[in-house]
């Protein structure tokens, strides 16, 4: 019996070329996916733990003495974190709330508000702050690294964290009053 | 010839005080126009309204931002040192085109790696249509073959017959 031999010269791409392509496809349609997941997630939900991270004030803002503060340093208190801008219409409707709860608190030494400001210029920040009487330490938000931890959607939003340092409210526009702020603090204090 | 002197001197000073006069004119012509400004603008992003870019973006955050470029420009920083400061505060992300570093490399390579991987397939792919096949190729020239082998045949069997004629 004689042996047929396949002489015909190979067509076609390569191999390690279609392996190429396939990995480089794979991981581009990887990439694209896991970026609109990221999108589509929303802001952080209550029960997450927050990652840790340093905010610094603006000039004359301070925290103990000092100039810039890490969230781990806070494990113990409650703390509220509240995402503004000075073009934030919004954010003016509940600029004094904020305030006024922060003054009833600030003596007991178990809450802290932080202020982060977002996207933003300082001297019109700076305005904003002088014009509602803002007095709790209050940072740029620089690169817009802590809103984009948060994730958050917009301006004004206000995150309750717990002593443990885990997410246990998030408040997406405007509070309407101090009871409102006031009943989520306490929520968490013993 | 003291008097000479004096009068040399008060034109001297005059001559001082009118270049710092023009020198000061100048200074407050070079405020930055808005093609100016907006020659930065364009190549900014503001995060909040997104696909926008800041030279025609209409929200509050935007126009405070042109107005910061203004004063930038204004106090002599060079375009780089602009760019450079928006990213510092707000992200790479405001940059209309990502910085050349770490993963933003796939951006400017990926597209013509593929562009050239797919040309290199559809170029293949045409040279093997416009070609003929291997085995098309070799049963061509037996049919082409077959009928000189019959003529062959025929003229012999021809033969034969005016042989037994």
């Amino acid at each position: 019996m004689t042996e047929i031999k396949d002489t015909a010269p190979r067509r076609g791409v390569p191999v390690w070329v279609q392996v190429v392509i396939w990995t480089l496809l794979v991981a581009l349609f990887a990439l694209v996916a896991v970026t609109l997941n990221k999108r589509q997630q929303g802001s952080v939900q209550p029960g997450a733990e927050i990652p840790d991270f340093t905010l610094k004030f603006f000039d004359g803002y301070q925290h103990e003495g000092k100039s810039e503060i890490k969230l781990s340093d806070l494990r113990g208190k409650v703390v509220v974190i509240n995402f503004w801008a000075s073009w934030c219409k919004p954010c003016e409707q509940e600029a004094a709330e904020l305030q006024q709860a922060w003054s009833e608190y600030a003596d007991s030494g178990d809450v802290i508000f932080l202020g982060v400001d977002y996207v933003d210029t300082e001297p019109e920040a700076r305005v904003y702050l002088k014009k509602f009487g803002i007095s709790f330490a209050n940072g740029p938000d620089m690169a817009t690294k802590i809103s984009q931890m948060f994730r958050i959607t917009g301006v004004p939003e206000t995150y309750f964290i717990d002593q443990n340092g885990v997410l246990q409210y998030v408040k997406v526009g405007p509070f309407t009053s101090v009871d409102e702020i006031r009943a989520e603090i306490e929520k968490l204090l013993p | 010839m003291k008097r000479t002197h004096r009068f040399a001197a008060l034109a001297l000073l005059l001559l001082l005080l009118a270049g710092l006069w023009a020198g000061s004119v100048a200074a407050q012509g070079s405020a930055p126009t808005d093609d100016e400004v907006n020659a930065i603008a364009k190549q900014l992003y503001c995060p909040v309204c997104e696909n926008t870019p800041l030279d025609v973006c209409p929200t509050e955050a935007c126009r405070q931002w042109r107005e910061l470029i203004r004063q930038q420009l204004s106090e002599g920083w060079t375009e780089d040192q602009i760019k450079q400061y928006f990213v510092d505060n707000y992200g790479a992300r405001v940059l209309g085109e990502p910085p050349r570093t770490g993963l933003n490399w796939l951006v400017y390579l990926l597209p013509p790696v593929l562009i050239l991987a797919g040309a290199f397939i559809l170029f293949r792919a045409m040279r093997t249509w416009m070609k003929p096949s291997t085995t098309e190729a070799a049963a061509g020239p037996a049919e082409t073959s077959q009928p000189a082998a019959q003529d062959e045949y025929m003229s012999k069997f021809e033969e034969e017959l005016r042989k037994r004629k």
